[in-house]
């Protein structure tokens, strides 16, 4: 966290105006990996479609910022409407008891749904208030503003703090969340369903409740990529980005948080540098590492490096023990009798 | 009256584009319980097949009924022995291995054939007339090659040796060995035969959509929910769903246009699943193929 | 001796397809009563377990526990009436720990401080301490059943329902078990489903015969195990 404001101080010093707009974009979509980070990670919630969330929060955001014509209040309307969508959904797919996997494809499918539902609506007839929908061309979203003072309006510079402040807000909030009861409860659920039944817990509730949280951090994160593109479209619904979002957790490390936000960060310059540079296609290599770390990384890169660490340690720590024990021995008999676990 | 016989092969036929895109995805899951998410990309495969063959100059039915099956059962019989059959028993690993498979398929041939097709194929057979209306003749074929591959999976399920070994298979993997059946390369047959009838579908329908490298997420979604929908039986499960949720479409479009078509569908889905988590041979003909 | 019935089933039916696991069944249970229920395999102890539970909604009849109707009530809600339950395969947290894996049974029913002194007790209490920080998913057999006994304790259930707590384990643990499950006995009404005769001499008087779905017959160990039908029915097995 410390990091992550130092960064957010020093880099509009140092980099230029479009890559901090650029950044702002990572954010919004480190944030829509913080989201699955929770649902998954830690809730054992196996959602492939937690791109719906982030792109009814944008959508939402856009549609009432056009018609209200400030940005406050559709902040709140984007998150709640996420959230609102994230419930409704959720208590389908837990009060029926769906499994792990049938829980998988109905929610890629429902964010698939919306992508080819959105795409249709280029025509004029097409409209929420004010605001056209605006077919596969989507929307331009009207920037932030200073709270309460519409024509005010920010930055990138700012946004980008906004950003960040989003980021590092959320991420202290999921962080907080997994040390309560709560959260112990929900990471209980997903080592062992049956048994939390068993003792008492209402899963379906816990559930539930992680999803929707889940689903309103997404929306959180959509209102930052409507300012860091500038627009929202139904990309954002897209198999391509619902992939990614998988994709990040995986790599970055399933049961930890920080380990998504920088997978995104990663995947994010990697894909970019992979298209500048045009010789393998985007989509073949995503295919590549999703397969490869499935195959050879399951628990993502963040865990895998803490254990290595571990062991490391641990191989350090017995080493030394084992030279504690030599010195003893070697200084008196007597003492090497009291030695534990000592013995030729 | 003919408003009602060109409505009723309307919606005929959105059942059968659902049986079709679905079936090869059912054989799959109904017997491996592996749900495939590079479904989509063995469809479009098919596709691909169809169109570069018939540009160079193969005879369309040729590419369609043989070819497109057999290149894409043989990248089904590849697949299998490269990636899933490390993954049984793994069903999410499954699943996101499946789905970097399509992102790698979708990546492949972009790179090879760009992100556009050269020339498509129309459909052939032209049009027939029904009073007011017409109808695409290919289409009404299309009804009846879903119904006659249906019949051919079941009887090579329920008459040859090969489905009874399946079938046992599916039942009791462990009982199935002990009798000496070969489960590895009951599984490795499935996963072919799964994607060569989806290699077939995916052949039939390029006339009518076009091919695209990233064809296969339009029809990825649909698939998914009927076979979920439809339960562990591969036929009466995929067959089910596919009247339920193709008629509750094919209705609805007519009646309010095809957004809203679409809409229906999912909402149905999501019910029908919250009422039989299982799908719907979960709970009714649950002793079917 | 006789206090108020507990636990009832009233003609309970639990039908998979054709087969009738359980075939109307009647059951009484007396507070603090310890119960075991036995049969061969097959005979619908287990099943009729479950629709205690709530794991199961059964076919036909009803499940009372204490006033109220458990039939087809969910496991939870089952369980927030005061019945701890163990199940035939341990069921545990495997990526948590002992400690927590018992904190989280003892923190559904209390606070945090108290919670975790119970925790604390339990674990001593079950001679479990040395192994609470390991991650259950580590441990032997025997140990996981300890656990999950710990987390049925730490939530002190009036009712207790305990399916093979004695199954794949050394002759020492089974003592060791038996032991246990007397002195909570001593606090709790409990039921036992087990198929080892001598662990449930130590513990039981009263005994449940299954067969077929059906009770055979119910009364004190040694008369049940003379008695020829319950012979006939264990035929194969060895002559206690």
């Amino acid at each position: 966290m410390i990091l992550g404001i130092l960064f957010t101080v020093i880099a509009p010093q140092v980099l230029q105006l479009f890559a901090i707009i650029n950044l702002t974009t990572i954010i919004a979509l480190a944030i829509l990996a913080l989201s699955l980070a929770l649902v998954w990670g830690y809730g054992g919630i196996l959602c492939f479609g937690q791109t719906a969330f982030f792109g009814l929060g944008a959508y939402a955001y856009t549609i009432a910022a056009i018609n209200f014509g400030g940005s406050t209040w559709a902040i709140l309307v984007a998150v709640l409407v996420a959230a609102a969508f994230a419930a409704l959904l959720g208590y389908f797919m837990f009060y029926g008891r769906v499994s792990d996997v049938y829980m998988a494809v109905i929610t890629l499918t429902v964010t698939l749904i919306l992508y080819s539902l959105l795409r249709r609506t280029s025509g004029p007839e097409y409209k929420i208030g004010k605001a056209l929908l605006g077919g596969f061309n989507g929307v331009t979203s009207p920037p932030l503003n200073v709270p309460w003072n519409p024509s005010a309006i920010l930055f990138p510079e700012h946004v980008f703090y906004a950003g960040m402040a989003a980021l590092i807000l959320s991420y202290v909030f999921c962080s907080w969340l997994v040390q309560t009861h709560f959260g112990r409860v929900s990471v209980a659920i997903r080592e062992n369903e049956l048994r939390a039944e068993l003792i008492g817990y209402d899963i379906r509730f816990y559930k539930l409740a992680l999803f929707t949280v889940g689903g309103a951090v997404a929306g959180v994160g959509g209102v930052i990529f409507c300012n860091g593109v500038g627009r929202v479209s139904p990309d954002v619904f897209s198999l391509h980005d619902a992939a990614l979002t998988i994709i990040w957790v995986i790599v970055g490390g399933r049961g930890t948080l920080i380990g998504p936000v920088l997978g995104a960060f990663g995947l994010f310059y990697l894909t970019s540098f992979l298209g500048t540079q045009g010789v393998v296609n985007n989509n073949l290599v995503l295919g590549i590492i999703l397969i490869l770390f499935v195959l050879l990384v399951p628990r993502g890169i963040v865990p895998t490096l803490v254990r290595w660490w571990d062991r490391a340690r641990a191989r350090r720590m017995s080493q030394r023990r084992e030279l504690r024990l030599r010195r003893r021995r070697g200084a008196g008999g007597v003492a090497s009798e009291a030695a534990p676990g000592g013995g030729p | 009256m003919d408003l009602v016989v060109a409505l009723t092969l309307q919606v005929v036929y959105g059942i059968a584009h659902l049986v079709l895109i679905s079936l090869g995805l059912a054989i799959i899951f109904g017997m491996m319980r592996v749900i495939n998410l590079a479904h989509g990309e063995f469809l479009m495969l098919g596709g691909y097949t169809v169109v570069v063959s018939t540009n160079h100059g193969v005879n369309l039915w040729v590419a369609m009924l043989i070819l497109a099956p057999l290149v894409v059962g043989v990248i089904g019989i590849i697949v299998e022995r490269a990636l899933i059959q490390f993954l049984y028993g793994r069903m999410v690993d499954t699943l996101l291995a499946t789905w970097g498979l399509s992102l790698l398929f979708i990546g492949l041939v972009t790179s090879i054939f760009g992100a556009q097709t050269g020339t498509t194929i129309s459909p052939p057979l032209g049009a027939i007339r029904i009073g007011d209306y017409s109808m695409s003749t290919y289409e009404l074929l299309l009804i009846v090659i879903a119904a006659v591959l249906s019949l051919a999976v079941f009887l090579v399920l329920r008459l040859t040796r090969l489905g009874l070994m399946a079938r046992a298979t599916m039942q009791s993997a462990e009982m199935a060995a002990t009798l000496g059946v070969s489960t590895k390369r009951i599984y490795m047959i499935t996963f072919g035969l799964g994607a060569a009838v989806s290699g077939l579908a995916g052949g039939l329908l390029a006339p009518l959509t076009g091919v695209l490298p990233t064809i296969g997420a339009t029809y990825i979604a649909k698939a998914f929910i009927t076979v979920i929908s439809g339960g562990a039986a591969i036929l009466a499960g995929t067959v089910s769903a596919s009247v339920l949720l193709g008629g509750i479409n094919g209705v609805m479009s007519y009646l309010t246009g095809p957004t809203i078509g679409e809409v229906a569908l999912l909402v149905a889905a999501i019910v029908l699943l919250r009422l039989m988590p299982r799908g719907i041979t979960g709970r009714y003909f649950r002793k079917s193929l | 001796m006789r206090g108020e019935v507990v636990v009832e089933a009233r003609n309970l039916s639990m039908h998979f397809g054709g087969v009738k696991a359980v075939d109307r069944v009647n059951f009484n249970l007396w507070e603090n009563e310890l119960r075991c229920l036995i049969g061969p395999n097959g005979a619908g102890k287990s099943t009729f377990f479950k629709c205690l539970t709530g794991q199961l909604t059964p076919t036909a009849g009803d499940v009372v526990i204490r006033d109220f109707t458990a039939t087809g009530r969910q496991p939870h809600e089952v369980a927030r009436l005061g019945v701890g339950i163990k199940t035939q395969v341990p069921n545990l947290f495997d990526g948590l720990t002992v400690e927590e894996n018992v904190l989280l049974s003892a923190r559904k029913w209390h606070a945090a401080t108290r919670a975790r002194a119970l925790t604390a007790a339990t674990l001593e209490r079950l001679r479990i301490g040395d192994i609470r920080h390991h991650l259950a998913g580590r441990l032997a057999h025997g140990q996981r059943q300890w656990v999950e006994l710990g987390m049925v304790v730490a939530a002190e259930p009036w009712l207790v329902l305990l399916d093979e707590p004695a199954a794949g384990m050394t002759h020492e643990e089974t003592e060791r078990t038996a032991e246990l499950i007397r002195e909570i006995n001593q606090t709790a009404t409990m039921i036992v489903v087990e198929h080892d005769m001598q662990f449930i001499r130590m513990i039981s008087s009263k005994v449940t015969v299954f067969h077929e779905g059906r009770i055979l017959i119910e009364d004190n160990m040694d008369v049940v195990s003379a008695d020829p039908r319950v012979r006939e029915v264990y035929l194969g097995h060895r002559r206690q």
